[in-house]
């Protein structure tokens, strides 16, 4: 075969960059996705939601969490009064089969469906000493398990202790967003289950996505604000007494 | 949900860092204090303390070949931990452990007692026999110039590895402290004076350490303790240990003065679940009566064999106030719960890998270590006292 | 020189560092992943791994392509929005086999009362019953249809919530 010199300048260098990406694996879960197309987060609405249990239920299903740890789990407040600082409150299995039910009174209850924010600025992956758990380039926070220590340094850096190390497997483990929904157009397995809409799936970067709307018509919070770590989670009707 | 008072994020009940974790600032904070008492000799030319320089080098060698073996056991995946030196993380503290570590063991603990012990190393590669002579050969680097010349320029190095050997350990146990001061999630361990007490109380450990490890090792062979070394030391531990309480107590006050979100909790928790760890033995039996007792040998004239049975005490007692202080940060760190609605339990195991026993192992494992080190390379001052040269 | 003569040694335990370092730097070419530091300081290759993860819940929209009767009644009804799989459970073992796999109905005793069960924690205005006193102990699905709740009775506009 006869190639000449100036081709194979240029097919050299060509095939490398191929070979590079055939080393590292297909990135993209399906071809129509680009990770750049993309920054992921999600609407919860206190108002809506009902304590019903099913998204910890759906993502156990979905994601095979270990009993007694939880990706998601809902908490239910009872706040007495004006010491928001001082609310009851109770996650049975994390809400995992519901919550019991309360005898008609006149206090204040609500429920507060709990998850890993997926942080633009988040402390767990700052402390990861190996690069395991990053922020992928589409705003999901994602744990790579193969590469994982299992040391728990993240598990106590995470202000919202959504984060676990799993059981049997030894390494950390959290929400991941349905990561492997989201990419083929999917949404995830608790928005999926969630009866009344509660929680939403958000794309932030898509200008079509209800969440731009919503956000300037409602007034939304991040849990612990004063942590600045760009949760991207954000909570409507959300009550001062939420930890 | 045994075990759980008020309210706790359903994944936070479990606590992940265990015993294990505890001991492995303490071991380090020995290996920094044992340092930094060898480095008032070679550096800061306190004669007094001579008698405690190799034995001051060798233990901490001792106890930092044991320091990573914690942290192996505890990990999910310890054969992983090469994954700390190949990509470690620029923003995080626990990942330049692996560099720090190999750092201080080869360019300044290993360098430093080499460069100490060459000449006698040379003479033990001729004089032994066996298996012993190979070893001893090894080590010389197939080098048996012990002249005048190259004794003086391995004065001159190691003065220099003793100097930057000093920020070294500090870095050493100092960025331990920075992994939890650090935490903004955590209150109980978010501060910037966590790697400043670290340090210390690091210093407090080292020095009270080799203290009774002279006393100890000098009453076994039957030979005098040097009470000037020991008076001198013992001065040493008392002014750094006033060091170490004001910065403790400087916290304290602080977070009684803020009382911010977390006050509430945190006091709660201090009094209840940590009142005997804390109270009891970090601050009271650990803290203020060595304190005390050191302070009445430096103002009051006491008798020889009194002093040492306060040094012993002093010594004794701060150890355990030391590791106390380990324990309350890091056990202490994962009780509340970061909603400040409730508190869990530490359950400690007993024969798991990171249970009673195998941190009991782990704390007497140096003690092994130093035994052979100093069979191997005697510290004992008669010995360096028959070849002259300093 | 004969200074380096008298530091022979020195120069012998640093070589030992300089060793050390190559076969360090050997050792680190074939340890790391390939993919590592793609997209940031982390394996690029793990996110394809994650995403390929398998689907237990197959999503509304594939349940509608086949189902659309079930369709048409639920958007009738106040369930318009409760997705299939919030009460049949995951079910993409199906949608990908459906003669292969199939979904076994869900008990409405425990379903209905998960969320309907009257509990003053709940939001004011959301249909809930206490379901002992409702129905006597009768199954839910005597009166209401799951996919269109609503009583065809003139207590319609109610909600059903008596």
């Amino acid at each position: 075969m006869n190639i000449s010199r100036r081709k194979m300048l240029i097919l050299l260098p060509a095939a490398a960059v191929a070979w590079e990406s055939v080393l590292a694996g297909t990135p993209e879960a399906s071809p129509n996705y680009k990770m750049s197309d993309h920054w992921w987060g999600m609407l919860i609405d206190i108002s809506k939601c009902i304590g019903c249990g099913n998204c910890v239920r759906a993502c156990q299903t979905e994601n095979d969490v270990p009993d007694g740890h939880f990706r998601t789990w809902v908490e239910r407040y009872h706040v007495d009064d004006l010491h928001l600082e001082n609310p009851t409150v109770i996650s049975p299995d994390g809400g995992k089969e519901g919550f019991p039910a309360v005898a008609e009174d006149a206090e204040k209850y609500f429920f507060v469906p709990k998850m890993c924010n997926h942080c633009a600025d988040s402390p767990c992956t700052q402390v990861c000493p190996v690069g395991a758990t990053f922020i992928s380039p589409d705003g999901v926070v994602l744990i790579d398990q193969k590469y994982c220590l299992g040391c728990a340094y993240c598990v106590q850096a995470c202000p919202y202790g959504c984060r676990y190390v799993h059981p049997e497997k030894h390494v950390a483990d959290k929400c991941t967003l349905c990561y492997h929904r989201i990419t083929k157009g999917l949404t995830t397995a608790c928005c999926e289950a969630c009866p009344t809409g509660s929680r939403q799936l958000a794309d932030l970067k898509n200008p079509n996505d209800p969440i731009h709307a919503f956000l300037k018509t409602h007034n939304v919070q991040v849990l612990k604000p004063q942590m600045a770590t760009g949760a991207k989670a954000f909570y409507n009707d959300l009550d001062g007494s939420v930890r | 949900m045994s075990g759980v008072e008020g309210y706790m994020y359903p994944n936070e009940i479990t606590l992940y860092w265990s015993v294990l974790i505890v001991l492995y600032p303490f071991i380090t904070g020995l290996v920094a204090g044992a340092f930094i008492l060898a480095s008032l000799e070679r550096v800061f030319r306190v004669e007094a303390v001579k008698p405690t320089y190799r034995l001051a080098l060798l233990t901490a060698l001792a106890f930092l070949l044991v320091a990573p073996l914690p942290l192996v056991l505890h990990l999910g995946h310890p054969f992983r931990s090469p994954e700390m030196y190949f990509t470690p993380h620029d923003t995080s503290a626990m990942a330049m452990f692996g560099y720090v570590y190999l750092w201080y063991l080869m360019a300044v603990l290993v360098l430093e007692i080499w460069l100490d012990y060459r000449r006698d190393i040379v003479h033990l590669s001729q004089s032994s026999k066996g298996l012993l002579r190979l070893v001893y050969k090894v080590m010389t680097l197939g080098s048996s110039n012990i002249s005048e010349r190259s004794l003086a320029i391995d004065e001159r190095v190691g003065w220099i590895v003793t100097l930057v050997g000093i920020p070294s350990a500090f870095l050493l146990h100092g960025y331990v402290g920075f992994i939890f001061g650090s935490i903004k999630a955590n209150p109980w361990w978010s501060s910037p004076l966590i790697p400043v007490v670290f340090i210390f109380s690091a210093m407090v450990s080292g020095i009270a350490g080799v203290m009774l490890i002279y006393m100890a090792t000098t009453k076994m062979r039957g030979k005098k303790i040097d009470m000037r070394c020991v008076d001198t030391t013992a001065m040493y531990l008392f002014y750094i240990f006033i060091i170490d309480f004001s910065l403790e107590m400087l916290d304290l006050i602080h977070r009684i003065y803020e009382a911010d979100e977390s006050f509430r909790s945190l006091n709660f928790m201090a009094h209840t679940k940590l009142f005997f760890s804390q109270i009891v033995l970090q601050i009271c039996l650990g803290t203020l009566v060595p304190l005390i007792l050191l302070f009445v040998t430096q103002v009051v004239k006491l008798p020889e064999i009194v002093r040492k049975y306060m040094y012993v005490l002093s010594g004794c007692l701060a150890l355990i106030g030391v590791f106390a202080m380990r324990w309350n940060v890091v056990i202490g760190g994962q009780l509340f719960s970061k909603s400040f609605l409730g508190y869990t339990t530490y359950k400690m195991e007993l024969v798991t890998r990171e249970g009673f026993l195998a941190a009991l192992a782990l704390a007497l494992l140096p003690l092994l270590f130093l035994w052979i080190l100093v069979k191997l390379l005697p510290p004992w001052p008669e010995k360096t006292a028959s070849v002259a040269g300093d | 020189m004969s200074a380096f003569k008298d530091a022979r040694h020195l120069f012998r335990f640093a070589g030992l560092f300089v060793l050390a370092f190559l076969i360090f730097l050997v050792v680190r070419h074939y340890y790391v992943p390939k993919s590592f530091g793609q997209y940031g300081h982390y394996r690029g290759a793990s996110i394809g791994e994650i995403a390929q993860l398998q689907v237990k819940f197959a999503g509304h929209q594939a349940c509608e392509d086949c189902h659309t009767d079930v369709v048409a009644k639920k958007n009738t009804g106040k369930h318009a929005h409760v997705n299939c799989e919030a009460c049949h459970g995951a079910l993409a073992s199906h949608a990908n086999d459906p003669s292969a796999v199939k979904p076994v109905l869900p008990d409405t005793s425990v379903l209905c009362a998960r969320c309907h069960t009257a509990s003053a924690a709940k939001p004011k205005g959301f249909p809930q019953v206490d379901p002992a006193e409702h129905s006597q102990g009768l199954p839910c699905e005597t009166c209401h249809n799951p996919h269109s709740p609503a009583m065809d009775a003139p207590a319609a506009a109610a909600g059903g919530a008596k």
